[in-house]
């Protein structure tokens, strides 16, 4: 395995940290959040590895907007999360489940 | 002309039928009887063309159905048979109009009455006129629709909606003989028209056909059928049951349906079908072995009835047996002869039971009558005319008729021929003796009603009075008269409308039989009418003792309960039916396995499954992920290496899945 390849690998351990975030987490919203900024992490990550090993400058671009569209759905999701708050006085996602069956 | 022989009484059905109300009874009546009135001399005229000018017509209207090789055309034939069937029908058909104006004249429905009487006389026609086995097949239901409409016509009464009931569901027991008769011909013949299938029978002789896995002869096979749906029309032992209940409706329905129409029917197919018969042989055996046991049971049955009907119905089955062991003995036009005479005493005999019943209040058990020959001493001659016509007295009508019928069986020489001839002459003794009989019950004994039916009963109208004096003018005379005409030797009156084949024709042989054979059923007759006579005249004290005897009693119940034939069914056919019909088709079947396993059970199992599966939507946010996680991870297996068969393995594991929840 040379250099480079060594480096794919890690959005894939990035995405699973992801799924064990979102997945097994069962009490903090916010921890969610942050799992899914790293999802986004790696995914631009990866973007930008691919831009590299392709020599090609779009990879790097898409890794910008990729920043951005995070930026705006991590200040809009902790907006939600505030709103959420104040409404129920808990961020427990266990106890977020009036919509059951 | 022909095609208005036809459907006159269809014109004057549907304006009673649907506009009696506006007419009123008087001209619904009025316009029913003239358009039979009219159909009857019309078939006079046409009588005289076809029949004596001997001018065979055709008509061919249009088709009805074609469908590749099957042709179906709305075509009526006139040959000498059919002539002679539409005035049986339309003679007694019009006496029995005129005569329901008068003997129904307090019941408040009669133009629905005399459309159903017209609708019945119009089905007829078309069954006798048809030119293919279809369109008979449409009159052959219209009869049994309108005899059940005339039975049921008191619809109020539950016995006579259960005799209905059972006269429709025994003719379909039939129906469905003739009905597989007919698509058997038309498997064999690829035709279904009579010219077409008389033309080819002779080319089937050797054919054979495989039916229940039974290999029959084809021409043997087919007679058969046609032959049970005759036995349901005509009443032969098997499906003879719903006849003498069939006693419920109107009087003059029983006329009609016994006398001219509907019974008739299943004689004249055997007679119309005469030239497929002679090659069957052995369908020919069986008509005539069960014709000749009809004749013979019924004539015993009729011994002991008490109903003034049922002793008549009962002498109708016995000489439809008569006529159809004629059929099976090739003797078409014997067979014919005697149901032509036959339509005209039985007509007469039931519609002077009508005069008497109409006399005495609507009594109808004999038991309750006697004494009346000095109130009713018209309907009295009547009905002694009609019984000695149908007893085959000397030079009266049935004698003609009767008397050949039985030299040609013993004419014909074979087992079964000779069966017939013995029972027929046994029978022809029972038939003598109930006739007379019935003439000492109601009319010799000393006077058994009550004082008040006897104080008011008188004779009837003018109607009644000049329908029977009519029947009777053919009842003593026609036999003479158109002896020679129908089954003199060497007449050409049938041209090509029936077939007898040269070796089973047995007239000529009858002509050589010795006398003492010949007029042996005549000393029968003569020994049974006596024998009742002197019984009921002089040993009436006694016949009770008699009839208590031990051996007496077993005899009497016997055959008062009809041989048993209704109980047998019952119990043992139509309960196991009804049983069946509830227990398996509609438990097991319809609430069984439609239900629970059909329509029910998938739906069930559905809601079920549903309520389940609700516990898919936790509300948990974590458990939606996991199956998000899960079904994107499945889905880009899926699409990385698309396996064909992977699709049924994949739904296989979902429905798992789905299932096991």
């Amino acid at each position: 395995m040379d250099f480079i390849h060594f480096f794919f690998s890690y959005p894939f351990y990035y995405l699973l940290l992801v799924w064990g975030g979102v997945v097994l987490n069962r009490t903090n919203i916010v921890v969610v959040l942050m799992s899914l900024e790293l999802a986004l992490l790696s995914v631009s990550l990866n973007f930008i590895i691919f831009s590299v090993c392709l020599a090609d400058l779009i990879g790097q671009i898409f890794a910008i907007f990729i920043l951005i569209v995070a930026a705006c759905e991590s200040s809009i999701g902790l907006a939600i999360i505030l709103v959420y708050f104040r409404v129920r006085g808990s961020i427990r996602i266990d106890q977020a489940s009036l919509l059951k069956s | 002309m022909y095609l208005n022989i036809v459907f006159l009484p269809l014109l004057g059905s549907i304006v009673s039928g649907f506009f009696g109300r506006f007419l009123g009874v008087y001209g619904s009546c009025l316009i029913t009887v003239f358009c039979v009135g009219l159909t009857f001399s019309l078939s006079c005229l046409s009588f005289y063309e076809v029949g004596l000018a001997g001018s065979s017509t055709y008509l061919s209207l249009m088709t009805w159905l074609e469908s590749d090789s099957f042709h179906v055309e709305w075509a009526f034939c006139f040959d000498s048979l059919t002539v002679v069937m539409l005035i049986v029908v339309t003679f007694i058909s019009t006496l029995v109009h005129i005569y329901s104006i008068e003997y129904m004249a307090e019941d408040p429905h009669l133009p629905r009455f005399v459309s159903y009487l017209s609708l019945f006389t119009f089905f007829m026609l078309i069954l006798v006129t048809a030119d293919n086995f279809v369109q008979m097949f449409v009159g052959w239901e219209g009869v049994g629709l309108c005899s059940y409409l005339l039975i049921n016509f008191w619809f109020t009464r539950i016995q006579a909606n259960k005799a209905a009931i059972k006269a429709m569901i025994v003719n379909r027991i039939g129906d469905f003989g003739l009905a597989l008769g007919i698509f058997t011909i038309f498997m064999c013949f690829g035709a279904v028209d009579y010219a077409t299938v008389f033309a080819f029978a002779p080319q089937l002789t050797s054919c054979t056909l495989s039916f229940l896995n039974i290999k029959l002869g084809a021409l043997d096979l087919i007679g058969v059928l046609l032959f049970i749906g005759a036995v349901g029309k005509s009443a032969q032992l098997g499906l003879h049951t719903w006849l003498p209940d069939a006693m419920e409706g109107p009087t003059p329905v029983s006329a009609l349906i016994h006398a001219a129409t509907m019974v008739t029917a299943g004689v004249f197919l055997l007679a119309r079908c005469s030239p497929l018969l002679e090659y069957g042989s052995g369908a020919l055996m069986l008509i005539s072995v069960v014709g000749g046991m009809t004749a013979f049971f019924a004539a015993t049955t009729a011994l002991v009835q008490n109903d003034l009907k049922r002793v008549i119905a009962y002498s109708t089955c016995s000489q439809l047996g008569y006529m159809v062991f004629a059929c099976g003995l090739s003797n078409y036009s014997v067979a014919v002869f005697h149901l032509a005479n036959h339509a005209f005493f039985k007509a007469l005999l039931f519609l002077s039971a009508g005069s008497v019943i109409h006399a005495v209040g609507d009594e109808q058990d004999m038991r309750k009558m006697g004494g009346l020959r000095r109130l009713l001493p018209f309907t009295y001659a009547m009905i002694v005319v009609g019984s000695l016509a149908l007893m085959g007295m000397p030079f009266l009508t049935g004698f003609y008729s009767k008397d050949v019928i039985l030299e040609t069986a013993y004419a014909a020489y074979s087992v079964p021929s000779h069966f017939s001839y013995w029972l027929g002459s046994a029978a022809a003794f029972c038939t003598a003796f109930y006739s007379i009989r019935l003439i000492a019950l109601c009319f010799l004994v000393e006077p058994n009603g009550s004082r008040k039916l006897l104080l008011s009963a008188s004779e009837g109208g003018k109607a009644m009075g000049f329908v029977l004096g009519l029947l009777a003018i053919p009842s003593i005379f026609i036999g003479y008269f158109s002896r020679d005409l129908f089954i003199g030797l060497g007449t050409d009156f049938w041209g090509g409308s029936l077939f007898c084949l040269p070796s089973n024709l047995s007239l000529i042989d009858a002509e050589f039989m010795s006398t003492f054979l010949k007029i042996l059923p005549l000393c029968f007759s003569i020994a049974g009418g006596g024998l009742s006579f002197i019984v009921y005249r002089y040993y009436t004290h006694n016949i009770y003792f008699w009839k208590t005897s031990i051996v007496g009693r077993k005899v009497y119940t016997f055959l008062s309960r009809k041989w048993f034939f209704d109980k047998i069914y019952n119990e043992f056919v139509s309960q196991n039916i009804l049983d069946f019909g509830y227990h398996f088709t509609y438990k097991s079947i319809d609430r069984g396995l439609v239900e629970s396993l059909g329509p029910f059970g998938l739906s069930n199992l559905l809601i079920g499954q549903v309520q389940q599966s609700r516990v898919w939507h936790s509300g948990y946010l974590y458990h939606y992920l996991v199956v998000f996680v899960w079904g994107n991870l499945f889905f880009c297996l899926w699409f990385l290496f698309g396996f064909p068969s992977l699709r049924v393995g994949v739904l296989l594991l979902f429905c798992t899945l789905w299932l096991t929840l």
